[in-house]
């Protein structure tokens, strides 16, 4: 491969890294605050994408349609905490999963359910072409890495500067001190399940002109976001970013070497190598529990 | 009266720890709660708290508030110095200190707080942007109590803040408490080992043994008493 | 075991041996299904139930199994019966050596990992480099059994289904009995006991790195056996039934029917051959939901699934005060 084309991947999959790094930042979240991954967070990405292709198509415009439904993200995220999530929260992890599993199934399929299996474009709100000619990337491309970079700008500073982060980092590193100040833990944990979901309904928004709005659209996104969660460090947001970029070049980088067929076989390598090699990732700490 | 504790019980599970406790605190006191380890006495200040399941009367202030959540309690003005200090190790001194103050509303008096904790504990300050898990025991136990004071608390409750420290550190600490308690008007209910620097410092002693309270007075008199003595102060 | 399950296990022998009489062909087939279903959901069990390993990747060992069996049927000539014990082993070493990794992954990223290969499956499987066996997207046909003409020449008279039945039923209760023998014993009370605690079932003596590998290969022997059954059942393998969705069933089938639970896998296999017809009916356009649904109810409400709650039933009719917990 010529240096000119692998530039032109490393590129574009920086640009979709960008997208894996807003849901591998939602999985981060939810992990930090609670220990668990949420296998839903693809699909509830994918709802919230819906919804905000059902807000355009009622005649909404793109921006509106945008942060309206990072706000019913936001909501809903909390809702599901507080009424799916709560119920299990200290039961044993097969049952946590199973939950997870199920909310997974349910939001896919009352997705097709509601707006059917048929394929639909979404629009971009970025111009059709760069200027001064730059072909390098997409403009879509160029911008969703620019909106994914201003997310996590306002989550960063959010956690770091604001009394209200602070809280949400204290719940989750140790919630029994937390309680001991006055935090009530609950909303915490609900708090950080809405920001996780309104990260994620970005991402979906992002992601869908790129491989058009289907209730499967996440299924590769999710994976490729776990891949790049562990790669990071399960509970380093920095880590996910980081993660996020590496996981998109590789994939395109591989996919121009040995095709497209196996795109989610090179996720589920890297995956189980990431667990075996290097559990804690590139940037966590390693983990020891206590017998 | 403050704080009225009657037959208060608690277990863990289905092992029951303490059997019906009394136990009363005028406002301003410093009353100190002594006994052997095993005893009970860290159970009782979590039963004050709300972080185990009991039976039993709590007032606080007039108020019941044994039914109360922890973070429901703790807005009331009870703040709890845990043993092992609870300090979240993963955030910076300050951090800490900001979150001790998390459920009040007036910024500018937080921010005066904090100077005035520093006041209290230099060292705090030097180590302001260090991470608390990186502290000394000693530094960890200042940084406890003082974000427990961030809360501007009128009950104070301390689980053996002597632990593990030098002695020179822990008079260091009683001689700050008693300021507090004096300046301040913070009621101190003190858990304590170190019976004799406890019994020095409060004005009220009870005495728990496997989860009942076995003696009660003034904490002078506790300290001559020669069973007393002989048990807790080992002379 | 005691008198009364010995009678009860007989009593629905029997009915099984009859149901092909009574049925229609078509139901004749459905019930073979859910002997296949019971015998995968056994070997999630095995890994899951018992041991305490999640996995929600079975849907690759089943399909590992279907395609085995149908690649040495089409490509090799074998006979249908051959292929079991061949598509067995395979899925033992496939297991087997799926579990060594997944020594080193927890509860959670074992999850992970295993979602991710159930994910990926239908890829692999529809891979062009491997497509000259696979049969790409379109999958392989497979010839339907005929009974054995020696019974014909018996005199008992059985058409393709009733014989497919009865093949099926013959593997189901070799392979029930050989899990039931095998999970009352050490080897099963060692499985719980890695489950339930690991460092101290590790201080016991218990091998937990060999006992957990060998659950891993065990467990896909049975759900590849499943998978190899299915396949002749069903006449045909394509990549796209066999993704993530698979795995998804099997996982309803055992927390429904009831985890480390031998009477559990049954429960659960009629649940997932069954409930998805009702639930189509229910909802044409979204069942998955109501399965989800139904997932989720059964966290809440039913921790042991119908077999754990026939369990208690029968001890609270027989008497017995209800469990308490230490």
């Amino acid at each position: 491969m010529s240096a000119e084309a692998l530039l032109l991947q490393v590129a574009s999959g920086l640009a979709t890294g960008g997208i894996y790094a807003s849901l591998a930042l939602a999985l981060v979240m939810i992990y930090r605050a609670t220990h668990l991954v949420n296998f839903a967070q693809g699909e509830m990405a994918m709802f919230c994408t819906y919804i905000a292709w059902s807000l355009m198509n009622a005649g909404l415009g793109y921006w509106t349609a945008f942060f309206a439904t990072v706000a019913i993200a936001f909501v809903l995220g909390m809702l599901i905490e507080r009424i799916v999530i709560r119920p299990v929260e200290d039961a044993p992890v097969l049952s946590v999963v199973v939950v997870f599993i199920g909310l997974l199934v349910i939001l896919n399929s009352v997705a097709g359910w509601i707006f059917t299996y048929t394929i639909k474009t979404f629009p971009s709100p970025f111009p059709a072409e760069l200027p001064y000619g730059i072909r390098l990337v997409s403009p879509h491309q160029l911008g969703a890495l620019a909106v994914t970079m201003v997310v996590l700008a306002l989550l960063y500073a959010f956690f770091r500067f604001t009394a209200l982060g602070l809280a949400m980092r204290a719940a989750a590193q140790n919630p029994v001190s937390s309680r001991l100040v006055g935090i009530r833990v609950g909303w915490m944990l609900a708090l950080g399940w809405g920001l996780a979901a309104a990260v994620g309904a970005v991402a979906g928004i992002m992601v869908a002109p790129i491989v058009y709005l289907d209730p499967n659209m996440m299924s590769g996104t999710l994976l490729y976001a776990f891949a790049a969660a562990l790669l990071g460090g399960i509970e380093s947001p920095g880590g996910a970013v980081v993660g996020g970029l590496i996981v998109g070049v590789l994939e395109n980088v591989l996919g121009a070497l040995i095709g497209n067929e196996l795109k989610l076989v090179v996720a589920l390598v890297l995956i189980v190598g990431v667990l075996l090699a290097r559990p804690s990732g590139l940037f966590g700490k390693a983990q020891v529990t206590r017998v | 009266m403050l704080l009225e504790v009657k037959g208060l019980q608690a277990s863990y599970g289905a092992t029951p720890v303490l059997h019906g406790v009394d136990l009363a605190m005028q406002e301003g006191s410093v009353t100190t709660l002594l006994g052997a380890n095993g005893a009970g006495k860290t159970t009782f200040l979590r039963a004050l708290c709300g972080m185990v399941k009991t039976s039993g009367e709590v007032r606080f202030a007039g108020a019941r508030i044994e039914r109360h959540a922890t973070e429901d309690i703790v807005r009331l003005g009870v703040a709890h110095v845990p043993d092992g200090r609870g300090t979240f190790a993963g955030l910076t001194t300050e951090e800490n200190l900001r979150l001790g103050g998390y459920t009040r509303r007036r910024a500018r008096e937080l921010e005066a707080d904090l100077e005035r904790m520093y006041g209290y504990f230099p060292r705090l300050k030097e180590r302001r942007a260090q991470q608390a898990g990186t502290l000394s025991g000693g530094e960890q136990q200042m940084l406890a109590v003082s974000r427990a004071l961030m809360l501007r608390p009128k009950l104070l409750l301390l689980d053996e803040p002597s632990f593990g420290l030098a002695p020179l550190v822990v008079q260091e600490l009683f001689r700050i408490l008693g300021a507090v308690n004096r300046e301040e008007r913070v009621s101190i209910l003190l858990v304590e080992q170190n019976a004799a620097m406890a019994l020095a410092l409060a004005d009220r002693a009870y005495l728990m043994e496997t989860g009942r309270i076995v003696r009660s007075g003034a904490a002078a008199e506790l300290q001559r008493d020669d069973a007393v003595r002989r048990a807790y102060l080992g002379y | 075991m005691s008198r009364r399950m010995l009678l009860l296990t007989l009593a629905l022998l029997a009915i099984a041996c009859a149901l092909p009489f009574v049925l229609t062909s078509y139901r004749t087939f459905q019930a073979a299904l859910v002997l296949v279903y019971a015998i995968a959901l056994l070997g999630l069990n095995i890994v899951t139930g018992y041991n305490g390993q999640i996995s929600l990747g079975h849907g690759a060992f089943y399909a590992l199994g279907a395609y085995c069996s149908a690649i040495l049927m089409d490509q090799a000539g074998l006979p249908y019966w051959a292929t079991i014990p061949i598509a067995g082993a395979a899925c033992l070493v496939a297991g087997f050596l799926f579990g060594l990794p997944a020594l080193r992954l927890e509860g959670l990223y074992l999850a992970l990992a295993t979602f991710a290969l159930g994910v990926s499956m239908p890829q692999i499987l529809k891979y062009h480099l491997l497509e000259k066996w696979t049969g790409g997207v379109q999958g392989i046909v497979i010839a339907k059994p005929e009974p054995p003409a020696a019974l014909a020449a018996a005199g008992l008279r059985l058409d393709a289904d009733q014989w497919l039945y009865f093949f099926v039923l013959a593997i189901a209760v070799i392979m029930f009995l050989l899990a039931w023998n095998l999970l009352r014993g050490r080897v099963g009370r060692a499985l719980v006991a890695i489950r339930d605690h690991h460092t101290a079932a590790g201080v016991m003596g218990i091998n937990t790195a060999l006992y957990k590998s060998l659950a891993f290969g065990v467990s896909a022997l049975y759900t590849g056996v499943a998978g190899a059954l299915g396949a002749i059942a069903v006449q045909f393998v394509a990549p796209d039934s066999f993704n993530v969705l698979l795995s998804i069933t099997f996982l309803v089938g055992i927390v429904v029917g009831g985890l480390a639970s031998l009477s559990g896998a049954l429960f659960g296999a009629l649940f997932i051959q069954f409930v998805p017809n009702i639930a189509d009916e229910l909802s044409k356009a979204a069942p998955w939901a109501i399965f989800g649904a139904v997932l989720i109810a059964f966290i809440y409400l039913m921790p042991s699934g119908v077999a754990g709650a026939l369990r208690a039933l029968g001890a609270r009719l027989a008497g017995q005060p209800k469990e308490t917990r230490p």
